[in-house]
């Protein structure tokens, strides 16, 4: 798929837009011609396994199939559960219990995870000799500009670890990873290094994941990291007539999903446009199993089906009925949840849209990085408002509260100290967490609907909530009322409603069931499930998409059947959901 | 040359921001303790979340530790515990250290007579 690829490869973009295929179509194509390949996987919620078809461990294993394909998945939590242990194991017996656990604390946040599994990746990036053996080494996450700017941040290293007094923030629990440093810095150099690096930046021909690509790229070229390529995956020509006006053989469905996807590629962002950019067509089958994903390197060898397909299978009904549940109990939160690109936004605004015109009050808010809501709802609608939590907002508004608070007992050297440390990356994710606590605490009143940010930035959120509730009991200072409540409001299922949305794929339905695990360890319970963009309720009689139609059915049954306690399905739609006019076809 | 060792609570960075709420008495104490060095006390500073051993190592803290996890901050001068439970003021730690307050940058208001949070 590239021409001569530098050794290391890295695939990053939005959930679910086929990172980890594209890895493993790329490192397949290369073994397939001769190479030594090992690709990696460092996402907590990885499904390389499944992709390769093969049981993977934290170290190369071979991959069945495939002579000189190698892979290894990296668990974070895993990581950071080992790091945290080796740091506490030899106090245990020796330093009181109530100290053990105040240490074991330290290493539970989010921070710790993050640098856990950069640590790992640092031991395969920045130590040639753990990977001499291999030709190519790919890997289908990169860090994000959140790790590396806490690792290159000059004060941070100098600030914690080189004065006593000093202090540079989320280091701090991490400070036992000084001897790193040489390390994590050979690691930073090599990212940047245009000879030995390229990273992938990938993205669905679609104006959200464009633009999560733009600003990844914005942001590694701050950091100096410029060797980048754009891949555009799922492009999607009409077969019949390419859908020309008036051609009588085009299918409508078929004509608006060529269409969106061709508005999307013509609206991209300027950054963009200046980067290598691959297209990667639209592949009905997924990329499952090491045949599929020989189809990605080659898609002309792909067959494809002359007819459409007629299998069918009873359907789910829509959302009105859910809609209706949710108004009749006068108030709440309702959060929808999912992996990045599932349309988790769209279902969110709808909702808001729905019970606005049933004359109930709606506060309909984001947490998003992209956020697009109100983009999404454009105009205004009685009883309807419109809200983001925007952190760049936050962090001042938070900066500006601390300092006003502090600075009363302050002297100019204090001052200076408590400056250094907000300007620390974990400054925005408390203020970010307490704007989340306070959109929460407005469902007291009315209608809160959340739409929150892809997966594992969402568990991160709440197990943020999990590490300030536990750290809530032990404070003595004050607390505001929304934060402390925050978590038992999460959990009461008559205050807090949470959809997981899906589409009827494999990996978003596996990263969902993986969601509502990890939300029953937490101690909430999904209200229920919503299947976004179906192809098979959609009415296409395009061959391809009836053919991608096919393939949903068992994920829905899976979801009806298995999975959700209340069951609903959007149809994929020719005319966009945005707009009131537009999100009011999500409820009838 | 006098010694002052601190062992705090374990927290993630020295001034609180990483906490749900910031804690102005932090702040203030960081900075009290570069007046401290600079009036050439040798200081030293230990965080349970990150420096364990040094903790271990000194089974005088350790005692007051077994005693309550809340007797921390401990603040050791020339190896005896000089407090426990607080950050002390600027004014308290010259006091206990013998040093002249030199009267320059002293805040208005101190606030670390009663606990790390400044609650009195």
């Amino acid at each position: 798929m590239f021409a001569e690829p530098t050794r290391h490869l890295f695939f990053t973009g939005k959930g679910g837009v086929g990172k980890t295929s594209l890895a493993c179509a790329t490192g397949l194509a290369l073994a397939d011609a001769g190479r030594r390949v090992l690709i990696v996987s460092t996402d907590p919620a990885s499904n390389l396994d499944e992709v390769l078809g093969a049981e993977l461990a934290g170290t190369p294993t071979a991959i069945p199939g495939a002579a000189n394909l190698f892979a290894l998945n990296i668990d974070p939590e895993a990581a950071a559960r080992d790091y945290r242990e080796r740091m506490v194991a030899p106090y245990r017996g020796i330093l009181p219990a109530a100290a053990i656990q105040s240490i074991e604390e330290q290493f539970s946040g989010a921070c710790t995870v993050e640098i856990a599994a950069f640590d790992e990746f640092s031991k395969l990036l920045g130590e040639p000799a753990a990977t001499a053996e291999f030709d190519h080494v790919i890997f289908d996450t990169a860090p994000t500009g959140h790790t590396l700017r806490l690792l290159t941040l000059p004060s941070a290293w100098s600030g914690f670890i080189d004065s006593s007094t000093g202090g540079a923030s989320c280091l701090g629990p991490l400070a036992g990873l000084e001897k790193q440093k040489a390390l994590y810095a050979a690691t930073v150099e090599r990212l940047a290094d245009a000879a030995a690096t390229t990273v992938i930046l990938v993205a669905r021909p679609d104006a959200a994941a464009l633009r999560e690509a733009e600003r990844t790229r914005g942001e590694l070229a701050a950091l100096g990291i410029g060797n980048l390529q754009l891949v555009v995956n799922g492009v999607f020509a009409a077969a019949a007539g390419d859908g020309a006006a008036g051609d009588a053989t085009a299918d409508a469905i078929a004509t608006a999903f060529a269409q969106r996807a061709q508005e999307a590629l013509r609206a991209m962002p300027a950054g963009l446009t200046q980067l290598p950019r691959q297209i990667v067509p639209f592949l009905p089958r997924g990329t499952v199993g090491l045949a599929a994903l020989r189809q990605v390197a080659a898609p002309e060898r792909a067959e494809h089906p002359a007819t459409a397909s007629t299998v069918s299978t009873p359907l789910p009904p829509g959302l009105p009925a859910l809609i209706d549940e949710i108004a009749a109990a006068g108030h709440g939160v309702i959060m929808t949840m999912g992996k990045g690109g599932v349309g988790k936004t769209t279902v969110a605004a709808a909702i808001a849209v729905a019970l606005a015109t049933r004359g109930r009050a709606v506060h309909l808010s984001t947490t998003d990085p992209a956020a697009h809501v109100a983009a999404a709802v454009g105009d205004e609608l009685p009883g309807l408002s419109v809200g983001r939590i925007d952190p760049h907002k936050e962090v001042a508004e938070y900066t500006a509260e601390v300092l006003a608070k502090a600075s009363a007992s302050l002297d100019a050297a204090g001052r200076a100290l408590l400056e250094e440390d907000l300007r620390s990356p974990c400054t925005e994710e408390i203020a970010v967490f307490r704007a989340f606590a306070r959109e929460v605490d407005r469902g007291r009143d009315g209608f809160v609907v959340l739409d929150t940010a892809p997966t594992g930035h969402t568990l991160l959120l709440l197990d943020a909530a999990e590490a300030y509730h536990r750290e809530v009991l032990r404070t003595r200072g004050e607390m505001p009322e929304a934060v402390t409540q925050l978590l038992p409001r999460l959990r009461d299922a008559d205050y807090t409603r949470v959809l997981v949305v899906t589409l009827a794929e494999a990996t978003p339905v596996h990263e969902a069931e993986r969601l509502q695990r990890d939300l029953a360890r937490a101690g909430i319970a999904p209200f229920a499930w919503v299947i976004e963009q179906s192809l098979l309720a959609s009415g296409t009689r395009d061959p391809l998409l009836a053919l991608r139609g096919e393939c949903e059915i068992p994920f829905i049954r899976r979801v009806a059947d298995e999975l959700a306690p209340r069951c609903a399905l959007v149809p994929w739609l020719p005319v966009a959901p945005s707009g009131i006019d537009g999100l009011r076809q999500l409820d009838c | 040359m006098k010694k002052l060792e601190v062992f705090d609570p374990a927290m993630c960075c020295s001034t609180g921001v990483c906490g749900v709420d910031v804690d102005p008495v932090l702040a203030q104490f960081a900075a009290d303790l570069q007046w401290v060095e600079a009036q050439g006390v040798a200081v030293s500073r230990h965080n349970l979340g990150q420096e364990p051993q040094a903790f271990a190592a000194n089974p005088a803290v350790v005692k007051e530790m077994e005693a309550g996890i809340d007797r921390l901050p401990i603040l050791v001068v020339d190896g005896q515990i000089a407090t426990t439970g607080l950050y002390p003021s600027r004014a308290q730690l010259a006091q206990k250290l013998g040093l002249a307050l030199d009267g320059t940058a002293m805040p208005a208001k101190s606030g670390g007579c009663c606990g790390p949070k400044g609650c009195c």
